[in-house]
């Protein structure tokens, strides 16, 4: 094979995959806005008089679907079309469908932007029922899951021409990792797919009159977990396949890379429940069998822990350091890219506890719906992905137009403030949830606050102010690199891929998915149909749909 | 397939980890009764007063020092508001929802759910210290929902 790393995608598929990595940051940018305001909020002070919005909870659905929803997916699309087709080196295998599948996603965007902007749809990301939307939203939403799954076809399609083309060859590892986020999402759409298309988009248009909400709500959580994998598996993919390369080291073990990821595959779907311990109408059993299942899904990440930072070891020690911990200095901090990763795995460790803590059954009733929850994810999605993916953005946008990053040393700090920033609102929230205060509430309105809970309100605000800076920075380098950017000659936006410490042989179920596939599919039976017969065997649709926003 | 010696370590001693976990959450569930909500059937609890309505929160005494109180969560606030009960009783609360989802919480207590339509919600506390217990909304209902609290006065 050609140099991997010098290989140029085709101008086209370069311009497709600026597309969505545009519309995402352009939506992540009206996120951070009003996280900002959101934050402000709690600390008393109310910006939402002087915009159009309605009320802090349409900025709230905003922030929730724009930054969770539409920057995680839109940003995915982009950089895993550029995984596939860089690392199979050769055209997606149905180009046209390519474009066909984007504009569909942008016309179901500009559904949603309309709905929500015009508060027609301010129920949260998290859609519950009987709450209800405008049909539009819905109807955009499933436009842009279609669009995933349509991705999902195209890439198995160019997976399978490469596979004929290259008899005898292993997957490399970025198409492998794109490969592995998409076939598990496209297992975990079913549920939203069902619950979207059959319950909530004919109820929505008056179709039906009523709707049973546990069973929605289920469907929403068999996809809404997974839905964190999808986040997070591309930014392993990153960590894993590129970062090492970064940081000057090697893949420490590529065998255990893939079956970190393809344990992913079962193991992240049959976990919903756990975001459901709290609800009447669902068995303890299930509850239980769900938690337990939580737990083992923990296990892939922690191999991830260790290899990762194993990676990076190599590399701080090529690089001269020396001793137990004098390698983590020599790794290369000047490297925006690099440094924003780093600082992301740090919060995310700290993520995954909070995340353990949550899954813990019964402790579940301590921090269930409180502030602690969103403490716990934006260590995770709103650092973990959306850090990494800003990382990224660092060399891709570059490598995608061809101009040098404007403002390296800009890059590096903001990194270091979003990792400030972040450590001081998670921890305001936290601390705040485990007093008791809710989550998603206008807290700066709210009647019953506690005087004990304001100093942790501050710590939001504050922290929130300080990732407000850093969300300009990033952006101000990006618009920065495509106005002034300089011209990169020939070699010098490379694309960073890690090679693996050995060449040592690599079973082949470790290069397979169809056993995966299955294996996921007869866990998601086992651990899933029984509750879901119950649920629709005793169904009691008695919700008509309210507006009360 | 060939593991590192240190690495096969941490996975063993991560396992270890979350099987140390599990048994903390098994027996706080299953000795100490510390439980989560489950397949409640789906219909209002029995005992309505004859004055009562199911749209109806309202309090009553099973014997001495327990307590049963049916609490109904609508947009936006509970009915009852104010629970008060002596020092040393146990209430079991059964939840309803009238409208769209909300939540249940007594601040500093292992009460915690939601409040789902069509379902009725079930826990179980003991009061023992006396003072006032803060309850509010946890699930976003819309517009009012930051003003939807109560409190339970144990004296
Ligand atoms: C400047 C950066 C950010 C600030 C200041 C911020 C602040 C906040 C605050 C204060 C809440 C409120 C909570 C509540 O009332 O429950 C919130 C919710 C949320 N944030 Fe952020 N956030 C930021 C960035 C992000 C990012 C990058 C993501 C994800 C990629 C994210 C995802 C979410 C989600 C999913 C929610 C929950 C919405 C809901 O409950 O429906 N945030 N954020
Ligand atoms: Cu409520």
């Amino acid at each position: 094979m050609a140099n991997a790393a010098s290989y140029r995608v085709p101008a086209g598929d370069r311009r497709l995959i600026l597309a969505y990595i545009g519309i995402a940051l352009a939506h992540l940018a009206v996120g951070i806005l009003l996280g900002f305001m959101q934050g402000m909020e709690h600390a008393g002070i109310d910006l939402y008089k002087y915009t159009f919005l309605a009320h802090y909870y349409q900025g709230l659905s905003m922030h929730g679907v724009y930054n969770a929803l539409v920057f995680t997916t839109f940003f995915i699309a982009g950089f895993l079309h550029f995984a596939v087709t860089h690392s199979f080196q050769r055209p997606m295998k149905w180009p046209a469908l390519s474009w066909v599948t984007f504009w569909l996603m942008t016309a179901g965007l500009l559904m949603v932007d309309w709905a929500l902007l015009t508060n027609r749809a301010s129920v949260l990301y998290t859609s519950y029922a009987p709450l209800q939307a405008h049909w539009a939203y819905y109807l955009g939403l499933v436009l842009i899951v279609v669009g995933t799954l349509l991705i999902l076809a195209n890439m198995v399609a160019t997976y399978l021409a490469w596979r004929r083309e290259s008899p005898g060859q292993r997957t490399p590892l970025p198409a492998f990792g794109a490969l592995v986020t998409m076939i598990m999402w496209g297992m975990a759409s079913l549920g939203i797919a069902v619950q979207f298309i059959f319950l909530l988009l004919p109820w929505s248009l008056g179709w039906t009159d009523r709707i049973d909400p546990l069973i929605s709500r289920t469907l929403f959580w068999f996809t809404g977990h997974p839905l964190v994998y999808f986040w997070l598996l591309p930014a392993y993919t990153s960590w894993y396949f590129m970062l090492p390369k970064q940081a000057g080291g090697k893949l420490f073990s590529e065998p255990l890379a893939r079956l970190a990821f393809l344990l992913f595959i079962p193991l992240s779907l049959p976990v919903g429940f756990h975001h459901q311990f709290l609800d009447p109408g669902v068995s303890t059993g299930y509850k239980g069998i769900h938690a337990f299942l939580t737990f083992a899904v923990f296990m892939p990440s922690m191999i991830t822990a260790f290899t990762v930072l194993a990676s990076l070891e190599l590399g701080g020690r090529a690089r001269g350091g020396k001793g137990l911990l004098g390698w983590i200095r020599t790794l290369p901090w000047g490297d925006p890219s690099f440094t924003l990763q780093a600082l992301a795995m740090v919060l995310f460790a700290l993520g995954g506890v909070s995340g353990l803590v949550n899954a813990s059954y019964n402790l579940n009733l301590v921090v269930h719906n409180t502030m602690f929850v969103p403490g716990h994810f934006h260590l995770t999605v709103g650092t973990a992905v959306a850090l990494t993916f800003m990382a990224v953005a660092y060399w891709l946008v570059p490598y995608l137009t061809g101009k040098k990053l404007w403002g390296r040393k800009a890059a590096v700090v903001q990194g270091w403030l979003w990792f400030i920033g972040m450590a001081i609102m998670s921890r305001g929230m936290s601390w705040a949830g485990l007093m008791g205060v809710p989550r998603r509430t206008a807290l700066g309105q709210a009647p019953y606050v506690l005087p004990e809970w304001l100093t942790a309100f501050n710590w939001m605000a504050l922290g929130g102010a300080i990732l407000t800076v850093s969300g300009v920075l990033f952006f101000t380098v990006l618009i920065m690199t495509a106005l002034r950017g300089q011209p990169a000659a020939e070699g010098e936006v490379d694309v960073p891929l890690a090679e693996p410490l050995e060449d040592e042989a690599v079973p082949t179920y470790l290069d397979r998915f169809r056993p995966w596939v299955i294996g996921a599919a007869v866990l998601v039976l086992l651990a899933y149909g029984p509750a879901v017969v119950q649920l629709v065997s005793v169904a009691n649709p008695v919700s008509p749909g309210f507006r009360p926003y | 397939m060939h593991v590192h010696p240190y690495e096969r370590m941490w996975i063993r001693l991560s396992a270890v980890l979350l099987v140390v976990f599990g048994i903390a959450i098994a027996v706080s569930s299953l000795a100490l009764g510390v439980t989560i909500p489950g397949a409640t059937p789906r219909s209002v609890a029995t005992g309505l007063p004859a004055d009562a309505t199911p749209s109806q929160g309202w309090v009553r005494e099973l014997g001495p020092g327990r307590y049963e109180v049916n609490l109904v969560a609508r947009m936006w606030g509970f009915e009852p508001n104010v629970i008060r009960v002596p020092k040393g009783s146990t209430v079991t609360f059964y939840v309803h929802s009238q409208d769209v989802l909300h939540g249940f919480k007594i601040k500093d207590t292992t009460v915690s759910m939601m409040a789902i339509p069509g379902q009725v919600g079930r826990a179980s506390y003991t009061f023992e210290e006396p003072g006032e217990y803060l309850y509010v909304c946890h699930e976003y209902c819309g517009l009012g929902h930051h003003v939807m609290s109560g409190k339970v006065i144990v004296e």
